[in-house]
């Protein structure tokens, strides 16, 4: 990174204090807050209307955060940073912290991503979920997350921060669980929350840490102080964000949760697990540019996290016969894009939040077409079992379609302005490193293609290889417009935001910039990867488009075996972590019986012992407290005569 | 009204005429005087109503009177606040601790006054219906059949709270002695009052009168001692005394022991400590609920007046007796609480190891720093509420012949009321001083001020004892909520609106305390330091 880059990062926007519409900021977290504690605490009362409050409190907040956009934009550049001051929330001494909403270019970004997205996901719900008997708790669930993640993403310090994220990690536990009936819900519940606890115990540590060195948790003055506190002391909290934003964003080697997380109900995959909340990690990373633009160390690390993840997701991705766990490799994969380009420092972080918000369309779409699939197909999710529905979901077929052509990096489609810009910035880092990374992303992009025109040539193409009793058909008009709507954002969102970088300017204020971050399409790294995506589809085809599709997956070689196991995720887990966890507790607790134990009893029964010998001394008999005082005052005062010498 | 009072002056006092020595008008800053005077004055109006209030409208007139006194008095010191004032010729100390400490003591008495007027009123009173009975006798029968009841324990306990709100605003040494005795004399009679094991409560009384009369000696002779060193009674005058000589006199400094061991006495120090477990456990509940949190508040204030005040020269010399003072009290608190099988008993040792706890933060002071004033404060305020909650708790708890205070009583309360329980539970916890109470702020408070004033030693015997006196709060919990109900359990009395209301003072302040302590530290190091 230049110098000139790491001055227009270090000259941060000065925090203006909330005059009209911006006071009203709080309003975002409040509203959905409020419809899901109704909604939990209002029983079966709130059934019948339930889902309609459910829908509502993520609009409102939309309506809401498109107002404060529009605010924001209308003003110049150097004041677009707002702060919503509530109350300090004050524990004791200096140990404080402000309950302030911020409201600046990044995370106006994803309040509109949140409840855009969010509402139209919502509207989605009501058709996918509208026989489910649960459908009220479900809702109130939804505003729960809703309203945990619009405060993760406002809060203008690191304590609200962790707080929001919290939040959004017992939404998710409670979501993917949602049907705790099932034994694999309930197992893949308890696995998202063990495995999350990792990455929120660094983040702990990271946010502990920050007090400890700055003594406060505001960005503003932990920010302020980045620059001339002990380069080690960065380096540590850096890596424990990072640590935090692997475990929620599924980043190896804390991914392993996020395909068993698809057992929760398809609007949470889409709007949770793709859209929004696993991004967290990305936007963590790009909240805190100050303190990753000061340790190179732990930019690195961030890089090698994000290449690592893309091609291990994408592996897995084209294994999977499972529409939702092969779209949940995906996501895994495309998150892992998006760490590596906000791993490259101002070069990087605009086309890493771009990619995050053309990604929050284009999976959403997909997951909602995979749902709406399910829905025609009796929630069957194994591809092998799906073919030629292209013809019986016209609609659904339409905007998959397009959302696949997003992600693939067809030209002209969101993903390829975004996705493209991350290969080049990282080519661009130059040294090994920055081809290494570049090349990474490149194979990405082959496999991305491979696994992503394999879904859908199982799914829409081909010949039927329906389960008997399947009857597919159209979803209804509630679950249509929402797909159709995000497949308008996965078109067009890219060449809205990445054109004469518009959004790198944008978000200038707060992540700093690159020099140069025009888009050029017809560079060398443009076409190269637009014909190893060919490639990748060719490939594809001939697999899959030309030959049967077999009903049973075929027997098939080692690392075919590992990617449909999840690259061995679990077994790397349970070999590494978990048994010599288990020996390691029996150990302790061999330990604690024979040792701590022994000395504790020993200790106890000394007392015990002591206090039934004490407690003779109190004889009930008045004279004998009388004499027992009279020898302490001769004692006392014997004591202080000495003392005094 | 000068004049008048010079009239009555030169009608009474021989020499008064004579312009020379005429005797001066004490400026009484009656703002400052006010908590105690309303509250001496209520006492005094409650003796009234004894005489000529009917017996059937007494209990009422009573409980109105003592409560609207306590809230008017409340209201006194809290418009007091600005007052930093040494008033009535030097003899009393209206400061920022004394008001604070006057606060506090009104606030837990309010709670314990609640609990008395619910005990006295009730149909099984905890009060004997005529104390001057023979246990046993016919007449008591009598008595008790005739329905009487004892409503002057109203009047006894304003008077005793006039005491404990004198008691640490005392500027010299016979005010002093003036406070202790209007506090402690109701109490001797309060605790002789009890309904039921009516010989085990006049027995406490007993006891408690005689060990408090022999510890009152100690304070007067240790006043003379103090008077023939100093020439004076007046803190101010000690102090400097102390100041103008170096070398130290065994007469100031024996005063000096004899003045701690009765203070040390009122507020359960070892090795003065004997007389709380018999008495916490013979007297009635109520007023041992009052006695518990309102002496040992008084005590404290007195205590450290005392020592800061008259005594700060001579602090390098009582320093290290208050730390013996201290790990004694804390080691007879934990060990001996241990064994103990009677609810009262056990929450009497209780608050011997607490006394042990607040005298390391005194003994850690160098005089004049605010945190460890501070401190104790604020662990007053949360004992004296945890304190006053327990003790509710204890009275519910009910077989046929009153309270049932023997733990086996108590195994498997959970499973009955698990509300209640749970309640207790809460408090023994906040005893112990686990978050999410005021308990843990209030030991984390007092140990750091201690450890900053270099009694480090002090603070590892303080987390030794704290660890055991958690063995036997988490004993009683144990044997709530983990063993099965005994067939013929003790029955839960339903809470009256009384008990309810003291209940959730305590809990409320216990809760609040333990999740948002700096506004009331933020205020405790305002009240501090002592004016001198």
């Amino acid at each position: 990174m230049t110098h000139a880059a790491l001055h227009a990062a270090a000259t941060l926007t000065p925090t203006m204090h909330t005059t009209g519409a911006f006071s009203f900021t709080w309003l975002l977290v409040v509203i959905p807050l409020t419809s899901a504690t109704v909604l939990l605490l209002g029983g079966r009362r709130t059934n019948s209307w339930g889902h309609l409050l459910g829908v509502a409190a993520p609009v409102a907040s939309f309506v809401l955060g498109l107002i404060l956009f529009a605010q924001l934009i209308g003003k110049p550049a150097s004041e677009r940073s707002f702060d919503n001051h509530l109350f300090s929330w004050t524990f004791v001494g200096n140990f404080k912290a402000p309950a302030n909403f911020q409201i600046d270019p990044l995370s106006i970004s994803f309040v509109l991503l949140i409840t855009g997205v969010g509402s139209l996901i919502h509207v989605y719900s009501v058709g996918y979920m509208a026989h489910d008997p649960g459908r009220r708790r479900f809702f109130a669930y939804m505003n729960l997350f809703v309203s945990a993640m619009l405060l993760l993403v406002l809060a203008d310090n690191y304590l609200a921060l962790y707080v929001g994220w919290e939040g959004v990690g017992l939404a998710s536990y409670l979501l993917i669980g949602f049907w705790y009936h099932k034994p694999s819900a309930r197992t893949a519940a308890t696995k998202a929350f063990v495995v999350n606890r990792v990455g929120d115990f660094g983040l702990s540590l990271a946010v502990m840490l920050m007090f400890a060195t700055f003594g406060s948790f505001t960005f503003t003055n932990v920010f302020g102080a980045a620059g001339s506190a002990d380069h080690a002391t960065m380096t540590a909290i850096g890596l424990l964000l990072l640590l935090g934003a692997c475990a929620k964003s599924a980043q190896v080697p804390l991914q392993s949760w996020l395909g068993d997380a698809m057992e929760g109900p398809t609007p949470v995959s889409a709007l949770i697990h793709a859209a929004t909340m696993v991004t967290a990690g990305v936007y963590l990373v790009a909240r805190s540019a100050p303190i990753f633009n000061v340790t190179p160390t732990a930019r690195l690390a961030v890089t090698v996290v994000g290449a690592v993840t893309l091609l291990f997701g994408a592996i897995i991705g084209c294994a999977k016969d499972d529409i939702k766990k092969a779209l949940a490799a995906s996501t895994m994969s495309q998150i892992g894009y998006m760490m590596l380009a906000v791993g490259l420092g101002p070069a990087g972080y605009a086309f890493g939040i771009a990619h995050l918000l053309t990604h929050g369309f284009f999976k959403a779409g997909l997951f909602l077409g995979a749902g709406s699939v399910m829905h025609g197909m009796n929630d069957e999710v194994d591809m092998r079992r799906f073919g030629g529905l292209g013809k019986y979901m016209p609609w659904t077929f339409a905007t998959f379609g397009l959302g696949y052509l997003a992600i693939i990096g067809f030209p002209g489609l969101s993903g390829w302005f975004t996705k493209d810009a991350i290969i080049e910035a990282a080519y661009h880092k130059g040294g090994t490193s920055g081809y290494l990374l570049g090349s990474a992303a490149l194979v990405g992009v082959v496999l991305t293609a491979y696994y992503m025109t394999r879904v859908m040539l199982m799914t829409f193409f081909g010949e039927k290889r329906w389960a008997e009793d399947a009857h597919p058909h159209e979803s209804p008009e509630v679950m249509k417009w929402p797909m159709v709507i995000l497949a308008i954002g996965s078109v067009g969102l890219g060449y809205l935001l990445v054109l004469g970088s518009r959004f790198a300017d944008f978000l200038a204020p707060v992540v700093g910039k690159a020099e140069d971050t025009a888009f050029k399409p017809i560079g060398l790294v443009g076409i190269l990867t637009f014909v190893v995506m060919l490639a990748g589809i060719g490939v594809a085809y001939l697999q899959y488009g030309r030959r049967r599709v077999p009903a049973v997956a075929p027997v098939a070689g080692p690392l075919v075996v590992a990617a449909r196991h999840d690259l061995l995720g679990d077994a790397f887990n349970e070999s590494v972590f978990m048994r010599p966890g288990q020996y390691l507790t029996r150990l302790l607790v061999f330990f604690d019986y024979r040792g701590i134990d022994g000395f504790v009893n020993g200790f106890a029964a000394f007392i015990g012992g002591t206090s039934s010998r004490f407690r003779r001394v109190q004889t009930g008999f008045v004279r004998s407290y009388a004499l027992s005082m009279f020898g302490g005052a001769v004692v006392l005062v014997a004591a202080l005569l000495l003392v005094r010498g | 009204m000068s004049p008048a009072i010079a009239h009555v002056a030169a009608a009474l006092l021989p020499g008064a005429a004579d312009p020379t020595t005429s005797f001066p008008t004490p400026h009484l800053d009656y703002r400052a005087l006010l908590p105690m005077l309303i509250v001496g004055g209520v006492a005094t109006l409650g003796v009234l109503v004894e005489a000529f209030v009917p017996r059937g409208k007494r209990g009422i007139t009573q409980t109105v009177l003592a409560l609207g006194g306590l809230v008017a008095a409340m209201v006194a010191v809290v418009s007091n606040t600005s007052i930093r004032n040494i008033t009535a010729e030097g003899a009393i100390s209206v400061d920022g601790p004394t008001l604070f400490i006057q606060g506090t003591v009104i606030a837990v008495s309010i709670g314990a006054l609640l609990l008395i007027a619910d005990r006295a009123l009730a149909s099984d009173a905890d009060f004997a219906a005529q104390a001057a009975d023979v246990p046993g006798s016919a007449a008591e029968q009598a008595s008790v059949r005739a329905g009487f009841v004892h409503t002057e324990v109203f009047p006894l306990a304003m008077f005793a709270v006039a005491g404990m709100l004198l008691f640490p605003a005392a500027n010299d040494l016979i005010t002093m002695f003036v406070g202790l005795e209007v506090l402690s004399l109701p109490l001797y009679l309060l605790a002789g009052m009890a309904r039921r094991r009516r010989l085990l409560s006049q027995e406490a009384a007993l006891k408690y009168f005689l060990l408090g009369a022999f510890s009152s000696a100690f304070f007067v002779y240790g006043m003379a001692l103090v008077y023939g060193y100093a020439g004076s009674v007046k803190f101010a005058d000690i102090a400097t005394a102390l100041s103008s000589s170096t070398h130290g006199d065994p007469l100031i400094i024996v005063g000096l022991a004899l003045l701690g061991i009765a203070l040390i006495f009122k507020l359960s120090g070892a090795p003065f400590h004997w007389w709380t477990p018999d008495v916490y456990q013979g007297a009635p509940t109520p007023i041992t609920a009052f006695m518990a949190a309102g002496t040992k508040i008084a005590a404290f204030g007195a205590l450290m007046r005392v020592l800061f005040v008259a005594f700060g020269g001579l602090s390098w010399d009582w320093r290290p007796i208050i730390w013996g003072v201290a790990i004694v009290t804390m080691v007879v608190g934990a060990v001996i609480g241990v064994t103990q099988t009677d609810v009262k008993r056990l929450l009497a040792y209780s608050s011997i190891a607490h006394a042990g706890f607040l005298l390391t933060a005194v003994g850690g002071i160098t005089v004049g720093t605010a945190d460890s004033e501070s401190s104790v404060l604020f662990y007053l305020v949360a004992y004296g509420f945890m304190t006053i909650g327990a003790f509710a708790i204890v009275m519910l708890v009910r077989d046929a012949d009153g309270e049932a205070n023997h733990l086996s009583r108590w195994v498997g309360l959970g499973r009955r009321s698990p509300l209640i329980a749970g309640i207790f539970a809460f408090f023994l916890l906040a005893f112990a001083g686990l978050p999410p109470t005021s308990g843990l702020w209030a030991k984390v408070a007092v140990f750091k001020a201690a450890y900053e004033g270099g009694a480090a030693p002090l603070v590892i015997v303080g987390m030794l004892a704290s660890a055991v006196t958690a063995y036997y709060y988490v004993r009683i919990i144990v044997l709530m909520f983990f063993q099965e109900p005994a067939v013929d359990g003790p029955t839960v009395l339903a809470p009256t609106v009384f008990t309810s209301a003291a209940v959730v003072i305590g809990v409320a302040a216990t809760l609040v305390l333990g999740i948002v302590p700096q506004p009331l530290l933020d205020l405790a190091g305002k009240a501090v330091p002592f004016l001198r």
